[in-house]
Formats: C-alpha cells, sequence, structure tokens
C-alpha cells in the first residue's frame, strides 16, 4: 500500500499542514512518498529530508509548478499515479484546488477533510459545517484524500536523510497563467497553525476596532480571525475567516469576541482545547461551547484584558 | 458569450441538521430547502456579466430529483434566462455530478461555467475542479474579482494568507467564494416571469454517463458535544482562570 503525499511549499518552506497529512497517512499504512513540485526547492526537500515517517521524496524542480497551478500539477501527480494506492493532500485551498482535478483524471470519488482514518478504505468526515460527522468507505481502487490539519498531529522532524529521486516535468497543459499574488504581512502566527487565536465578530463594529483584538494578540503572540459575519461587513480581509468555508482551526486557547456563535463559525474552531467568549449578550450561542465565557460590553472588556497581560 | 451556471439544491443554511435515529443519514425530513448560498453567488455573477453587456445567455443547470425545479425557478427568477434539469432519483457524488454537467457543456458549449466552491451539504468542494479536469477547461476557484476580456478571464481568488490572481484560457471555471459579490433577492415581477421561461427537464440516463456510487455511507453521528464551562464574573477572573487553571497562558 504505497501512499503519495502532495507537499505543499512555498518553494522555500514546506507549509505546516503537510506535516498534519503525513500523520494520517501514517495511520494508512508505512510506504510514504512526499511529492515536492516547485522551483528552486532546494530548502523545501531538505527540509522534508528530516520528515519522520517519509521512506521517499519525488522532486520535480521545474519553472511550471513554480506557482502551483492546478492544471500543471494535476498532470504531473496523474503521471506518477500508478505506483500509488493513495494520494493524500492537505484540505487548504491549496489542497482543495488542487486534488480533485486529479481524482476526476483518475475517475477516483475524492473523499474530503477526514478527521480519522477508521481502517484502510474507511474515514470519516464532517457534513452540513460539522453538524454531523459522517462514516465513509471508499470503493475505488486508488483513495484521493484530503487531510483536515487540524484532526491530525504534525510529525516531528527526526528522520535522518530520506532519499531524495528526481521526476520529469509532465508537458505544460499550457491553459492558465499566474499573474500576481499578494500575501497578507504579518509578524503574527499563521491562523491555523498559532496555539493561540483572537477573533472578531460583528460586535466590533468597525474594522478600525480590531486594533483591539490586534494589542492583545501581539501580548499573547496569538493570531487574529474572524467571523463570516465581520468579513461580510467588510471588517477585515477573508483570510481571516474562521469557518465551515473559512479556516478550521483548533489551537489551546481560542478567543471569540463580539461572535453570538453561529453554527457556521463554531465548525471552525470548537475543537479548540479551551475556549472562551466575551459577548454581552448573555443568551448568545458561543457560551454554549465556551470553557470561560465574561459577559460584558467588549469596548470596555477587551481594554481591561489587554492591561492585565 | 454563454455562461453555464451549475447549481444545488440543498438543506437552507439556517437549518440544523441532525442524524436520523437509526444513524443512516441526516434527517431531511420537512426541512426547508434552498440554493446553495455560493450557487447564489456564482448565478448572481453571471447575472452582473450580462446586465454589464458582456454575455448573451445564463444557463442554470442542475442535477437531482423533480423538486429541484423549485430551485431553478428561483434561478430564473434572478435571471438566468433558461434553466436545465437533469433529473435523478438517486444523490449523486461530485464525480458523477461532475460528469454529468460536462454532458451539458458539449451539448451547450458555454464560454464560462460558474459554480459555488462547495455545496453547504456534503461540504466536498470538488465539482467545479472535477468538471475542469473532466473537459480539459482552466479552473481559478475561491474568487473574489473576475475580470472578462476576449479570449481571457483574469480571476482574484482567495487563497490561504491573501489573493492571488490567475489568467485563464476560455473556455474556463470559475468557483466562488463569498465575497465575489452580494445576490439580490428576486421581485415579484421577475418571479412571475420566471414561471414562462423555458426549462428542460431530460433524465440522466439519457446523458449515458457512469453515475454509480464509489462511496458508501455507513453512518452519521452527532460530533461529539462540548460542555458549556464557568462564567466568569470578570476580566479579573478569566485572566486568574487562564493563568491558573486552563494554564494557557504564561
Amino acid at each position: 500500500m504505497s501512499i503519495l503525499v502532495i507537499a505543499e511549499h512555498d518553494n522555500t518552506n514546506l507549509k505546516g499542514a503537510t506535516l498534519n497529512t503525513v500523520a494520517a497517512a501514517k495511520e494508512i499504512g508505512s510506504d510514504i512518498t512526499l511529492l515536492v513540485a516547485g522551483s528552486n526547492t532546494a530548502s523545501v526537500i531538505s527540509e522534508a529530508q528530516q520528515l519522520n515517517g517519509i521512506t521517499k521524496i519525488l522532486s520535480c524542480d521545474n519553472d511550471l509548478y513554480k506557482n502551483s497551478l492546478a492544471e500543471e500539477l494535476s498532470n504531473l501527480v496523474v503521471s506518477l499515479a500508478s505506483s500509488f494506492s493513495y494520494i493524500l493532500a492537505p484540505a487548504t485551498t491549496f489542497g482543495k484546488n488542487l486534488l480533485p482535478r486529479i481524482s476526476a483524471k483518475l475517475d477516483v470519488q475524492q473523499i474530503s477533510d477526514i478527521i480519522s482514518v477508521e481502517s484502510e478504505d474507511t474515514f470519516k468526515r464532517p457534513i452540513y459545517a460539522g453538524s454531523c460527522i459522517a462514516t465513509v468507505k471508499s470503493n475505488d481502487a486508488v483513495k484521493l484524500i484530503t487531510v483536515r490539519s487540524t484532526a491530525f498531529d504534525p510529525v516531528a522532524n527526526d528522520n535522518s536523510d530520506v532519499p531524495v529521486e528526481s521526476v520529469d516535468a509532465s508537458t505544460s497543459a499550457n491553459i492558465s497563467e499566474f499573474v500576481s499574488e499578494e500575501l497578507a504581512k504579518s509578524d503574527r502566527p499563521e491562523l491555523t497553525s498559532a496555539n493561540i487565536v483572537i477573533s472578531g465578530g460583528r460586535g466590533m463594529q468597525s474594522g478600525d476596532n480590531f486594533h483591539l483584538l490586534d494589542s492583545i494578540a501581539d501580548k499573547l503572540g496569538a493570531a487574529v480571525g474572524a467571523s463570516r459575519a465581520a468579513v461580510d461587513a467588510g471588517f477585515v480581509p477573508n483570510d481571516y475567516q474562521v469557518g465551515q468555508t473559512g479556516k478550521i482551526v483548533a489551537p489551546d486557547l481560542y478567543i471569540a469576541v463580539g461572535i453570538s456563535g453561529a453554527i457556521q463559525h463554531l465548525a471552525g474552531m470548537k475543537d479548540s482545547k479551551v475556549i472562551v467568549a466575551i459577548n454581552k449578550d448573555e443568551d448568545a450561542p458561543i457560551f454554549q461551547v465556551s470553557d470561560y465565557g465574561l459577559v460584558s460590553d467588549l469596548f470596555t472588556a477587551l481594554p481591561e484584558l489587554d492591561s492585565k497581560l | 458569450m454563454k455562461i453555464l451556471v451549475p447549481l444545488k439544491r440543498v438543506v437552507d443554511y439556517n437549518v440544523k441538521v441532525r442524524p436520523l435515529p437509526d444513524n443512516t443519514n441526516v434527517d431531511l425530513n420537512n426541512v426547508k430547502m434552498s440554493v446553495n448560498p455560493f450557487c447564489e453567488i456564482a448565478l448572481e455573477e453571471a447575472v452582473r456579466i450580462k446586465e454589464a453587456g458582456n454575455a448573451e445567455e445564463v444557463i442554470a443547470v442542475t442535477v437531482g430529483k423533480s423538486e429541484s425545479q423549485e430551485q431553478l425557478r428561483t434561478a430564473l427568477a434572478l435571471g438566468a434566462d433558461r434553466a436545465i434539469l437533469v433529473e435523478t432519483e438517486s444523490l449523486l457524488e461530485p464525480l458523477a455530478i461532475a460528469k454529468v454537467i460536462s454532458k451539458v457543456v458539449e451539448e451547450e458549449n458555454p464560454d464560462l461555467i460558474i459554480l459555488g466552491k462547495q455545496a453547504i451539504d456534503g461540504d466536498n468542494n470538488q465539482t467545479g475542479q472535477m468538471l475542469g479536469a473532466l473537459l480539459d477547461y482552466p479552473q481559478a476557484t475561491n474568487a473574489s474579482e473576475v475580470m472578462l476580456d476576449d479570449s481571457s478571464v483574469t480571476v482574484t481568488r482567495e487563497i490561504d494568507g491573501g489573493l492571488q490572481t490567475l489568467k485563464l484560457n476560455k473556455p474556463a471555471i470559475v468557483t466562488t467564494d463569498l465575497r465575489l459579490n452580494e445576490p439580490r433577492y428576486a421581485s415579484l415581477p421577475n418571479i412571475m416571469k420566471a414561471k414562462k421561461k423555458e426549462l428542460t427537464v431530460k433524465n440522466v440516463t439519457e446523458l449515458g454517463v457512469d453515475v454509480n456510487p464509489r462511496t458508501e455511507l455507513l453512518s452519521v453521528e452527532l460530533p461529539p458535544s462540548r460542555d458549556a464551562g464557568i462564567i466568569v464574573e470578570s476580566v479579573d477572573e478569566l485572566v486568574d482562570k487562564l493563568k491558573n487553571e486552563a494554564k494557557v497562558i504564561g
């Protein structure tokens, strides 16, 4: 049972979700190959060589894969697919964009966003914004799976020197091109990998008021998130969004400020270890899942919290 | 230019879905059904492109039970020119839906296909990308901006950490994210007009594609519940609990 894990990286560093995806692969089998496709990926490869649990790295270093275009990467993975019975990718925007394209080319019904491996062909995954958990059995000969990173602890960096094999690039699909990228620059940790997340909702009232969260986030080394309501209202960009259609987080501490607690938001954060809710409405559903609730106006509670940290 | 908008009938997003007592599936008895919210955004984008004079026709298509005609009528009221229902009694998986829609694409030859990034029932996020693969069309998922010119479409996508802009050759596939637009509501006159618009029904068997399921749903359960904790009286108490009880801050 050989498993291919598609690494997510930015040509310089491996993305954290790759480590969780390898962890899920280890629950399926032990013959795990990691594909690193990109451009000038030497530093990614040397990082990947340290990963616990992988037996081989396939490297395809070609400009064609520099920007992870799904049209190009899917052709490459399809060309390698015959050696593998499983192909896994993280359920990030990278993996969600890419893997279904490979699945359809291989005539496989992909299993998205798994949260557990029950057996070699059976997996659990959330449906309806996490209102229910489905147990799904795949009858396809090859399984294509995206992995919810918060459900699997990342593998460690304790391997000595995983062998690397180069593979040839595929012919270019040449139907799409990369134009530009605008990545938010922040000194704070990434939302999906932060140990502490502080999120604001509609109760924040404006984008400007998010500075109240920023200051606390800086003291705690936390990432800042938001509910869909706050994104819809234009307070913050979409990449802040935590929830069913945004990012899934499970930090040690999640602080929800001015967030009522719609099911779609809970879907993105309810696996956090400790949840704090600050809301002036004592009937807000967020208090039904919080470990510590503070019924208070956030505009008085946040400055006070800031001063006491 | 012709735009095809595949859309899905799903449980309304306000409904709290629960498993059936025997845990064989979710309980969909007597729940409100709607157009999947991301599909509404897709339709809105197509209608706006037409209103801006950049497309001649918007066609809505769905794959599902006869009742899905309700959602197609909604689409017609929101601005689609005509609609196609590919009828099937079974609940198809994303791969099968993509195969069915690829056949519709072969018949209709649209220049642009706009879909929701995911349906809020299965949360799979697959159909658009699979359709792209089956047709060998380029794709831009999670779109927050769509700009057209003669031979290509330039799309800004929401990705982890920011925005990415891609240029796709037409015909192309775009899947929508939340911020692409804010869908309109159907006006009463438009709802009346929609009743007279063309809605074609064909059976999935006419298209000759393999729609047999590849997966089995073994059970559906509630997620582990999370108990409510305590209400603290003050910020001081909160900080104390986080430091000394939960030990999550230093």
